[in-house]
């Protein structure tokens, strides 16, 4: 019995890793079936979150929408979360992740990138009653992270020994630790911790140290280049005529000012 | 073409080791807990005065109609609103106790209501009291009859326990997780994970079952 299951597993593996997917042709399938999918998040005001009106809104989602109207598609919006965002576009679930996606090598190692189209920082927040100065003095001190997020591995990295890092897996759920006392610090990105901010007044929330400087990027499958070529073409123009800028204002209150290629 | 590379997951074996570790601890400080607070709502229900039964009646109807990851949340983010802050691990074991028991006690109270009238009334008459009764005369044999079904549930509530990471409990399914969110191997790390849990509720299988033969619950 047990053998027959391992051999039935062997089997499914073997299978599986023979599996071969389309060829490289993205952005023909979007313009011979006349809708992208975009993956966009929903717990990450003011990128992406469900209004009132139960319908996904924000920077990301009129980015997404953005998008599609300049290739001339429909757009089909599909709520992602920060940890599940990469395998979505590696199993070309979605053919563009607008999802508040910052750059890093080990990204670039599975997914590519367009030109950055946001600016974006994240950084440690805490109670204004704990005294922290320098990622050294976090040592004892107990951080809560989304799982997977840019800051999560930044953090890692610059967090000294004997510091707790709880990783949960969305920012929901990171912070609701923070607002129920469960981590005595966030991070996070600047956006969602001035929205709990604002929501939490009484707990006395404070910006700390700054993690990274990330402005956002679309991620696009792996070696899908004219897609990719196509999408910077929206963003360059889209920043020559102000586009860029007046997207960042309405939500962020900015302009989206210089970003990188 | 979808290449696997197991090795990038592989290389991290220390953190599944230690997922698997706290899995396994998980469910041994979890499964005798609940298993014993199952056995004593059964109790109650059976053979308990009248309040007590309706208390337990609830408790055992709220768990079974609700999802663990409710309970576990409530646990850990509802919680501390009343002033009870627990770690990840703890509110893990204490949603698992909890949800346990009252599975377990819908079971035990199977076996307790198919042991023969006869066998009570033949232990009240040998003058046992009725605790008596029911630690020597009632409760080994049901337990016999139910046992199969116990490791059947023990072994799902150590399977349930992966949803434990979403509290950031640093089981398993949590290590895999951030594992994949490292490497972006994410179907490579989902089944080294997917055989490591078969492994290990193989080996919690058989470890009850052995458990059962050595005190003579099941033949």
């Amino acid at each position: 019995m047990a053998r027959r299951l391992f051999l039935g597993i062997a089997v499914a593996v073997s299978f599986a890793s023979t599996f071969n997917v389309h060829a490289q042709n993205a952005l023909d399938d979007i313009l011979a079936r006349k809708t992208i999918t975009i993956a966009i998040p929903t717990d990450f005001p003011p990128y992406g979150f469900v209004g009132t009106d139960l319908k996904p809104q924000g920077l990301d989602v009129d980015m997404a929408n953005y998008i599609g109207g300049k290739l001339g598609v429909k757009v089909e919006l599909l709520p992602v979360t920060t940890a599940n965002r990469i395998p979505y576009l590696q199993t070309k679930k979605a053919a563009l992740v607008i999802s508040t996606l910052g750059k890093n090598a080990e990204r670039e190692k599975v997914i590519d990138f367009t030109f950055a189209y946001s600016p974006f920082f994240q950084g440690v927040f805490g109670p204004k009653s704990l005294e922290i100065k320098s990622f050294a003095e976090l040592k004892g001190k107990t951080v809560g992270v989304t799982r997977g997020a840019i800051e999560d591995m930044e953090l890692t990295k610059l967090v000294p020994e004997g510091t707790t890092v709880r990783r949960f897996e969305d920012n929901n759920a990171t912070i609701s630790a923070f607002v129920s006392g469960q981590v005595q610090l966030l991070a996070t990105g600047v956006s969602v911790a001035g929205n709990m901010m604002q929501r939490n007044p009484n707990l006395g929330t404070e910006f700390k140290l700054l993690i990274k400087d990330s402005p956002n990027f679309i991620g696009v499958a792996k070696g899908e280049d004219k897609l990719r070529t196509r999408v910077n073409e929206i963003i360059d123009a889209g920043r020559a005529a102000g586009d860029l800028d007046r997207l960042s204002q309405k939500w962020l209150g900015r302009p989206a000012g210089d970003l990188p290629k | 073409m979808i290449s696997l590379a197991f090795g990038e997951v592989l290389v991290d074996w220390p953190l599944l080791l230690q997922g698997l570790a706290s899995t396994a601890a998980l469910t041994a400080v979890a499964a005798p807990l609940g298993l014993l607070l199952g056995i004593c709502c059964a109790w109650i229900r059976s053979d308990g005065p009248r309040s007590l039964r309706w208390l337990v009646a609830s408790y055992v109807e709220l768990i079974r109609n609700t999802p663990f990851i409710v309970q576990l949340f409530f646990i850990f983010f509802g919680l501390p609103g009343l002033g009870v802050r627990l770690s990840p691990e703890l509110a893990s074991i204490i949603a698992m106790v909890i949800n346990l028991g009252a599975y377990a006690a819908e079971i035990v109270r199977a076996g307790i209501e198919a042991t023969p009238r006869g066998q009570i009334e033949a232990g009240r008459s040998l003058a046992l009291t009725r605790r008596q009764v029911f630690t020597h005369v009632i409760l080994p044999p049901a337990l016999g009859r139910v046992w199969p079904a116990i490791t059947s549930q023990i072994v799902i509530v150590m399977l349930g326990s992966a949803v434990c990471g979403q509290i950031a409990a640093q089981e398993l399914s949590y290590f895999a997780n951030l594992i994949q969110s490292r490497n972006f191997r994410a179907f490579e790390a989902f089944i080294v994970a997917t055989l490591l849990y078969l492994a290990l509720s193989m080996a919690l299988r058989a470890a009850l079952v052995a458990f059962g033969r050595r005190w003579r619950l099941t033949r």
